[in-house]
């Protein structure tokens, strides 16, 4: 893979410069490895995200105006450390509070939860919910097993929103935790990413397969499929989430009127090109039943290194959640208007 | 003669050597991790121990809770990951129950760790007979209570031979936790990496009170 890098071992600092640079100003490196926006005002209920570094323009791109307060990064798909952690939310905290959003990974929930320890030893107050949008990755009745992928940024944007006008923390994390309940998600990969220190894949895939469910550094899903079309693929895909829903009694099944989000994400290699088509086909699926989609995000938003694959994201809306999606955000990963 | 105690300075120098063990045992682990995981282990730690050595290389020490917060603490940010929050939470949960005092002894040792099993236990999940670190950590604790009241060299003996026992055990086992899950019976026959890094740390540890 030909890669424009320079040393690979400072791939995550370069990229976390870069990233910098392309805020303009509106957020900083703090500290080792933290990114927080500038203006932050006294007084609000702050919300920190973060993750390894290497899936851009996530996590650390999605701080930014009306959107999360700052992110804890870490080394290429590694967990931020501690020590981290803990200067992201003594930078973001303003007095009431910081909420952790961030995907349920074993290696990010230990460090998230001692540089939650640190920070409340400093007088910080945290609490954290996990993004757990990955159907495939466990059955719904135990569903806080499960990994978190591309839903997080239809997430952390509600959520963001949520926090500007919050009175608390237990609020805020009142409202992540429905919004993380709604939220589901459907991946698949054809072919891996590779580790930028040492060029090797992520993991490995039958060139004739699809791995459906699969996570996005490899995790196994449910099946391994044949190679098929965009048209084939998708139907499929979105079975797969219905099927959650209407296993799911925590949530009402999805069904005709229903409004939801749909964000088709790229893992990095696939085209737009083919989200689109995906996408297209996508609507259809939803048309035959019923369903409105408010509003769509569709590119490459969640990705590993050029891994070829694409994740269907659903969020079921109501009224309150709706609100938090049509407040404007600004952040390098994702800007409505 | 028995060493009763080690002060200040031996203790510093202990966990140096431990540090340049596990620095030593690098193709060990990495190869070790090879057949279960995904290899990195050898390297992280590698990366841990050799922030360790900056750290108490550059840092002045005046008691023996000290020396092991900075060692959890060096290990924790260098390394990242789910082992440094395991093994920066061992150092760390272990120097907790020490006092402020200028003396490691076998009680201590003891306190020290039973206190960093619980914490391991408590931030992984694991429990004894998964496969991991724990199936090392967890008989070299129970060791430390047995051997409470004996002199701080054959204690470390103990310690490090029921370690060494665990790792050997952990063998047999499946993997329950963690990458090496998904291989189910195919994990049988290789020892769990983080129980072999357990066992180089207590038997250098061991080997520097008997020297």
């Amino acid at each position: 893979m030909k890669k424009l890098i320079n040393d690979p071992l400072k791939v995550a600092d370069e990229l976390i410069d870069g990233l910098v640079e392309a805020y303009d100003g509106d957020c900083v490196k703090v500290g080792t490895r933290s990114i927080i926006k500038t203006e932050i005002p006294e007084g609000k209920v702050a919300l920190l995200i973060g993750g390894g570094s290497g899936h851009e323009p996530i996590y650390h791109g999605l701080v930014g105006t009306n959107i999360a307060d700052g992110a804890a990064c870490g080394d290429i798909f590694a967990a931020p450390p501690p020590d981290i952690v803990l200067e992201a939310t003594s930078a973001v905290s303003r007095g009431k509070g910081v909420l952790y959003l961030y995907g349920n990974y074993a290696g990010d929930v230990m460090n998230f939860d001692i540089g939650a320890e640190l920070s409340s030893e400093e007088g910080i107050e945290v609490k954290t919910v996990l993004i757990t949008d990955d159907v495939c990755s466990a059955p719904a009745k135990s569903k806080d097993q499960r990994r978190g992928i591309a839903g997080l940024v239809l997430i952390v944007k509600m959520v963001g929103a949520a926090s500007q006008s919050v009175e608390s923390l237990d609020e805020l994390e009142r409202i992540a935790k429905l919004t993380v309940l709604q939220t589901r998600s459907v991946g698949v990969s054809m072919s891996p990413g590779s580790i930028p220190a040492t060029g090797k894949p992520t993991f490995e895939i039958d060139e004739a397969l699809i791995g459906l469910g699969m996570g996005i550094h490899g995790e196994p899903g449910v099946s391994e499929i044949p190679m098929t079309t965009a048209d084939d693929l998708t139907p499929q895909m979105l079975d797969l989430i219905f099927k959650d829903f209407a296993d799911d009694s925590d949530v009402d099944e999805l069904k005709e009127g229903d409004e939801i989000l749909l964000f088709v994400n790229s893992l990095g290699a696939t085209t737009m090109m083919e989200c689109l088509i995906c996408l297209r086909k996508a609507k259809e699926y939803l048309n035959e039943r019923g369903i409105l989609v408010y509003d769509t995000i569709v590119g490459p938003l969640v990705t590993c290194q050029e891994m070829t694959g694409i994740s269907f994201s659903v969020t079921k809306l109501n009224d309150e959640l709706k609100g938090y999606w049509d407040l404007p955000c600004e952040s390098l990963c994702y800007t409505k208007l | 003669m028995p060493k009763e105690s080690l002060d200040v300075s031996e203790s510093l120098e202990m966990v140096k050597l431990l540090a340049r063990k596990i620095i030593e045992a690098e193709p060990i682990l990495t190869d070790a991790d090879r057949n279960l995981g995904d290899g990195d282990h050898g390297l992280g730690m590698q990366r841990g121990m050799t922030a360790v050595l900056e750290k108490l290389e550059s840092e002045s020490f005046f008691d023996v809770k000290s020396i092991f917060n900075a060692t959890g603490m060096a290990m924790m940010s260098s390394m990242g990951g789910a082992s440094g929050a395991l093994f920066g939470t061992l150092f760390r949960s272990g120097a907790k129950t020490l006092a402020e005092k200028p003396v490691f002894d076998a009680s201590s040792l003891s306190d020290f760790l039973v206190a960093a099993n619980e914490g391991v236990q408590a931030r992984g999940g694991a429990s004894p007979g998964d496969k991991t670190m724990i199936d090392a950590l967890d008989p070299a604790a129970n060791e430390s209570i047995k051997s409470k009241n004996l002199p701080i060299d054959e204690a470390l003996e103990a310690v490090a031979a029921a370690a060494e026992s665990g790792r050997d055990q952990s063998k047999d086992m499946i993997a329950m936790m963690g990458r090496a899950k998904t291989l189910g019976e195919k994990s049988v026959g290789h020892p769990d990496a983080g129980a072999c890094s357990i066992a180089i740390i207590f038997r250098a540890m061991a080997d520097f009170a008997n020297n």
